[in-house]
């Protein structure tokens, strides 16, 4: 989708690039990669081309600054610009689940929601569910249920219980069902992951 | 997907003023779960987006006088879970809870989901059909297992909006701002058009206008309403049939209905003649089918889709008797 555009053009480095001693467009894509830091809220030049736009948001916990083309996707952005891979690209049109984030604690689908639209959220990913050593309950009880099998819709399906259980502790099998229907499982885990999430809810606290 | 121009205007007055004469140039974006697959198959190549999420009007549910204003970007899930929407229009939480799936909830909005484009599967994959400016509906000889069998013709597409009966039921209007500041408020059953008004529209918005708020009268006192939706399976599609009914009964008798029909004509359908027949009656199987018979009178199914005959006469009669 977005091959004709390169992400960050020679011609645009950006001021903060430019401070990190890193002029090259080589350093523009590695310095992007970076959470932000304290030098980077310095004033950046802002573009002419009001068909890109700055686009911030707290992602896991971490604020992330980065210009993209207004046409990026949230999926575009989380995968391709802060390079975290957990959420998957399937169908593309809010049709599987495989995408699913967490935004200011609600579930979405990733791939239909513009990046600039989301600017200024809070994001969780499944990268942020962990914390030090040790799974989210839920990721803990997805293991030991074997809540999945080819594990590709496993990061959505995960982050849409979160999303679930964090409003609704106590959920019957039912409630599940209905929170859950949102995200597919091609191979057919379904009674697993209803088995998991439903260890997870008593396992986690209320 | 055409990458577009984006900034958020400071106020509706600034929204609007992005606008444009033109349809399609410009496009409004609120959860934008429509208009994004639109522009990823190339439905839609609009050189501007102009978000309205953030606008404080367009945002939440405030109870007025005896009734709501919905703002029209505000997400349906919050719809669903408002308390108030719950005790003053229940109808309407009852519908928007079967929009899509909780993701689709949290992201779509009840204006998106009120103003959204056709489902027809030649719509979608691009046909030079009336929708996109051609001379043709290719559905009414080709595949039409989900096209209309009310109102259809030129066009034969059917309206896919949950929360479009419940809202045309519950009598609302529109708050729709244009350019300079001016506003109108047009009632829900006078908002939507047909293929015969306008092949190209499903309703009155011209490109310059915003739909800002939903404005709600609360349900009369005493009545009961249930939303039934038909689908392929259980839970994430468009309604095959669906059927929004509000009903009073005084002594056992319906003294008022309301009976509108989802996913069977191109605009929310009032099947007035079904109104007419329960009205006056108690609720019984005999006069429950007899108001599903009346729904569906003048049906013209097409070769593929007779099967909703039958179908959404059904729902009538059982959604009328769930309230009985």
């Amino acid at each position: 989708m977005r091959d004709d555009e390169p992400n960050v053009p020679e011609a645009s480095v950006s001021r903060r690039a430019f401070l990190k001693g890193g002029a090259a467009a080589t350093g523009a894509l590695s310095s992007a990669l970076l959470p932000e830091t304290a030098e980077a809220q310095l004033p950046v030049a802002t573009t002419p081309d009001a068909r890109r736009t700055m686009v911030e948001m707290r992602v896991n916990g971490i604020p992330y600054r980065h210009e993209v083309p207004n046409h990026t996707t949230l999926l575009e952005f989380i995968r391709g610009d802060l390079k975290l891979t957990g959420a998957k690209a399937g169908c593309d049109r809010l049709q599987c689940g495989a995408c699913t984030v967490i935004v200011n604690g609600r579930n979405i689908y990733s791939c239909t929601a513009l990046a600039v639209e989301v600017s200024g959220a809070e994001v969780t990913t499944i990268e942020g569910l962990a914390k030090d050593n040790a799974l989210h309950p839920l990721q803990q009880a997805f293991i030991e249920h074997s809540g999945y099998q080819c594990g590709f819709c496993t990061s959505g399906q995960i982050l849409a219980a979160k999303a679930f259980l964090d409003r609704h502790p106590t959920p019957s099998e039912d409630d599940v069902r209905l929170a859950m229907s949102g995200n597919i499982c091609r191979c057919s885990a379904y009674k697993r992951i209803l088995e998991s999430v439903m260890a997870a809810s008593r396992a986690m606290p209320v | 997907m055409e990458n577009f121009s984006y900034s958020r205007p400071a106020t509706l007055r600034d929204a609007t003023a992005q606008l444009g004469k033109e349809h399609g140039r410009v496009a409004i974006i609120a959860g934008g779960t429509d208009l994004l697959g639109e522009m990823k198959d190339e439905l839609a190549a609009p050189a501007r987006l102009v978000p309205v999420r953030h606008l404080r009007e367009m945002q939440g549910v405030r109870t007025v006088g005896a009734g709501l204003r919905i703002g029209a970007a505000t997400p349906l899930v919050d719809v669903v879970e408002n308390r108030a929407v719950q005790e003053q229009a229940p109808l309407l939480a009852m519908a928007a809870v079967k929009v899509g799936t909780p993701a689709i909830r949290n992201m779509g909005t009840i204006g998106g989901n009120i103003c959204q484009r056709p489902r027809c599967w030649y719509y979608r994959n691009n046909y030079p059909c009336f929708k996109h400016g051609g001379s043709a509906c290719f559905s009414a000889l080709g595949e039409n297992d989900f096209h209309a069998i009310l109102e259809g013709g030129p066009s034969f597409i059917v309206h896919p909006s949950d929360t479009a009966p419940a809202l045309v039921a519950l009598g609302a209007s529109a708050r729709i701002a244009g350019p300079g500041g001016r506003e109108r408020i047009v009632p829900l059953d006078a908002f939507f058009v047909t293929p015969r008004q306008d092949v190209r529209r499903e309703n009155v918005l011209q490109p310059d206008e915003i739909l800002v708020e939903l404005q709600v009268p609360n349900a009369p006192a005493g009545s009961r309403a249930t939303y039934v939706k038909e689908m392929v399976r259980e839970t994430w599609n468009f309604a095959l049939c669906s059927v929004a009914a509000m009903v009073t009964l005084s002594n056992g008798v319906v003294s008022d209905v309301r009976i509108v029909m989802g996913g069977v004509a191109p605009v929310p359908y009032r099947a007035l003649k079904a109104e007419a027949a329960i009205r006056g009656q108690r609720l019984t199987e005999t006069t429950a089918a007899a108001a599903g018979a009346a729904a569906v009178e003048g049906a013209r199914p097409l070769a593929k889709n007779g099967y909703k005959v039958p179908l959404t006469q059904a729902t009538v009669k059982r959604a009328l008797l769930s309230l009985a």
